[in-house]
């Protein structure tokens, strides 16, 4: 199952390649590939899968938890890319400069997407953290093209940042990983298997654990989008077509965290646990104060959206970092920031096709002119700022509560200031965009309306309000078995 | 065996400093070239009493692959963007040398305390496995052509390589294989990169890419 798990999105992003031609196939290979994967991951849920390859691969219940995330996304994902490829013209004029430019074949699009989704199956299925970090750098190489479908100058500046800033990152987290193997030297086996690592933690050297740890966080960080090393993701998030976006914010920034989780919970059992949990506590901070000060003012929703990703992979550090109550809280975070950060970045998809600018300032009247879009997109809004009754709110309860029970006042003091002043911010952005008359007739194709583009991000939308409304005790059971396997109870 | 594997050591130093005095990208590219083959060999060298087969094959595929097949993609690319020399990189040809001879000494302090660590054969190993990687963020930093970042970061992934032979880190083959195939793929995509890069700016001046900010 496992193997299942990571073949057939392999097996199938290749073969999407070779079908240059025939576009109704690709496309049905895409929503077939996406929809085994979902019903392999269910599955998974009831007959948990042993591990192969030497135990290199295996599912704990943080990688079930993650990987589901993920596969559920790209379900979601992949419903709105049949439509938005079916609708899409290849030749087009740029909205922002006027320019003419093609988009990437669709084959090697759709060929991608699918890798992307095998790289993110191989980062949560993991047990190894050699092969944790050839899977997380994987998935930037099988991100970096979808970055660049549109073909023109910024999507292409964005591309080589990311290609190259994350790169350089998870070049570090590589020498992170060796640090780790000089640590574990004195252990009879040197095998970096979590298993192993945890096992032996209290024969490992705690100076190179440390210096392993800060690599690694420095590393993974970057491609998680911890301030300070975010600056790649505000341009790509806000150059890809946005259902790439949709995935970048939804499921790849998590397969980072599952990273540093995986360090963090080897840190926690060699007695290193403080030193690890400050670090992750204070990047989480800054990151929640970078992120509030360019949503300030912010001019482009997808670059606000962005931010909020930063802000929220703050959150999710945090929360990780002050474990305990707040480390379940962090996951039940990471469920509730996926769904709507994804359902947000298809809506803006939506609103960038009908209103051709990504300008908040340009955009009026949505309530009016996209009956479905619009009071989809409020409630997005209020849901990821974290209002009752949608998930958010909670997880972010349940986080300060957290902090509070830790005795960490001025953290939660900070927390509350961050999310307060991004709650404001944003509001203001938003809320501009929803009322008022619309300026003369939206220029864009009535497309938005049609079920494809509206269905997947109501969907989305609807588990996260379903989440805030009423948490069945299953889901808090596998929250709570999540928070213990990744080692932040 | 130390002796040799100290030379290779020397030599590993020589082509950093090649790497950051020179402005001609072809002169890079060899330096960086030179640098995998000083690795491949430095691993045999390493083992040689029990030479085994997942060494050889490690070493061969990483030599062949980082002084064979990358480089003939950036020279690629390089012919492709018209690109000849690095032009005033942010921190000048000499005062890189100035800086990489500060960081040798810097990497000599860290790494000599760390060399009683060492497994086996040369202690000046890990100093120059830390220099390395040093050098290849100083690239990454300090010059304007893509493909010189590109260099830097290959730079990087060489110096990692090397701190792994010092510590003698057996990772298993399939996680090595993967690793190099990874390293492979980066490099491919950053090539194709470039070579749009150039297609649509017609320059590959990273620094001028700069539509995108706040």
């Amino acid at each position: 199952m496992l193997w299942l798990l990571l073949l057939i999105p392999t097996g199938a992003g290749l073969l999407a390649m070779t079908l240059r031609r025939q576009a109704r196939l690709r496309r049905w290979l895409l929503l077939a590939t996406a929809a085994a994967h979902a019903a392999l991951t269910a599955l998974a849920w009831f007959f948990r899968p042993e591990p192969v390859l030497y135990g290199w691969l295996g599912l704990d219940h943080a990688s079930l938890l993650f990987l589901s995330i993920t596969s559920s996304l790209f379900m979601a994902a992949s419903a709105y890319t049949a439509g938005y490829l079916r609708r899409e013209p290849p030749r087009k004029t740029d909205f922002q400069e006027g320019l003419l430019f093609t988009d990437a074949p669709e084959a090697r699009f759709v060929g991608c997407l699918l890798l992307f989704l095998a790289t993110m199956t191989l980062v949560a299925e993991s047990r190894h953290l050699g092969l944790l970090w050839v899977g997380v750098e994987a998935t930037t190489l099988a991100s970096a093209p979808l970055i660049y479908f549109h073909r023109h100058h910024r999507s292409l500046e964005a591309t080589w940042k990311y290609l190259l800033i994350c790169s350089v990152g998870i070049a570090l987290a590589l020498q992170g990983n060796f640090f780790l193997a000089v640590a574990a030297k004195g252990t009879p086996e040197v095998h970096l298997t979590i298993e192993h690592l945890m096992a032996g933690s209290r024969q490992l050297d705690p100076l190179w654990l440390k210096a392993a740890f800060l690599l690694l966080l420095v590393g993974y960080g970057t491609k998680m989008g911890l301030a300070p090393m975010h600056t790649w993701l505000p341009d790509a998030h806000s150059e890809a077509p946005s259902v790439v976006s949709a995935l970048l914010s939804g499921a790849l920034l998590n397969c980072a965290f599952l990273g540093i989780l995986r360090v963090h919970a080897i840190m926690g059992a060699a007695g290193l646990g403080d030193f690890s949990s400050q670090l992750l506590i204070g990047l989480g901070l800054v990151s929640m104060a970078v992120a509030a000060v360019f949503i300030i003012e912010q001019a482009d929703f997808k670059r606000m959206l962005a931010y909020s990703s930063v802000e929220h992979m703050g959150i999710l550090s945090l929360g990780a970092g002050l474990g305990g109550l707040a480390g379940m809280g962090s996951m039940l975070h990471l469920v509730n920031h996926s769904f709507t950060k994804a359902m947000l970045f298809l809506l803006a998809g939506n609103i960038l096709a009908a209103y051709r600018t990504k300008s908040t300032r340009q955009v009026r009247g949505l309530l009016q002119a996209l009956p479905l879009t619009g009071p989809l997109w409020l409630a997005g809004f209020l849901a990821i700022a974290g209002s009752p009754p949608f998930g958010l709110f909670v997880s972010e309860l349940i986080i300060l509560k957290g902090a509070l029970q830790g005795g960490h006042v001025l953290v939660a003091t900070a927390y509350l200031l961050a999310l307060g002043v991004i709650f404001a911010a944003m509001a203001r952005s938003v809320l501009q965009m929803a009322y008022g008359t619309p300026e003369g007739a939206v220029p864009g194709p009535a497309r938005v309306q049609e079920a494809w583009a509206v269905l997947p991000p109501m969907a989305l939308g609807a588990i996260v309000l379903a989440l805030g409304v009423y948490m069945p005790p299953w889901l808090q059971t596998a929250l709570s078995d999540a928070a213990r396997a990744a080692g932040v109870h | 065996m130390p002796t040799a594997l100290d030379l290779l050591g020397v030599l590993l130093i020589l082509a950093n400093l090649r790497l950051l005095g020179s402005s001609r990208l072809a002169a890079c590219i060899r330096a960086v070239a030179l640098q995998a083959v000083i690795l491949g060999a430095a691993a045999l060298l390493a083992n040689l009493p029990d030479l085994d087969a997942r060494v050889v094959i490690i070493a061969v595929a990483s030599t062949g692959l980082k002084a064979g097949a990358l480089p003939w993609l950036l020279r690629r690319a390089i012919r492709e963007s018209g690109a000849v020399r690095e032009i005033e990189p942010f921190i000048g040809f000499t005062a890189s040398l100035l800086v990489g001879v500060g960081l040798l000494g810097l990497c000599f302090l860290i790494g000599s305390p760390l060399s009683a660590h060492v497994a086996a054969g040369s202690g000046l190993l890990i100093t120059v496995s830390l220099f390395t990687t040093a050098t290849g963020l100083l690239v990454i930093v300090s010059r304007r052509k893509a493909v010189t970042q590109v260099l830097g970061y290959l730079a990087m992934e060489n110096g990692i390589y090397a701190f792994g032979m010092a510590f003698a880190i057996q990772e298993p083959l399939l996680v090595e294989m993967g690793v190099l195939l990874d390293v492979f793929v980066a490099v491919f995509v950053m090539g194709i990169t470039i070579y749009n890069i150039s297609r649509e700016f017609d320059h590959i001046d990273t620094d001028r890419l700069s539509a995108l900010k706040d």
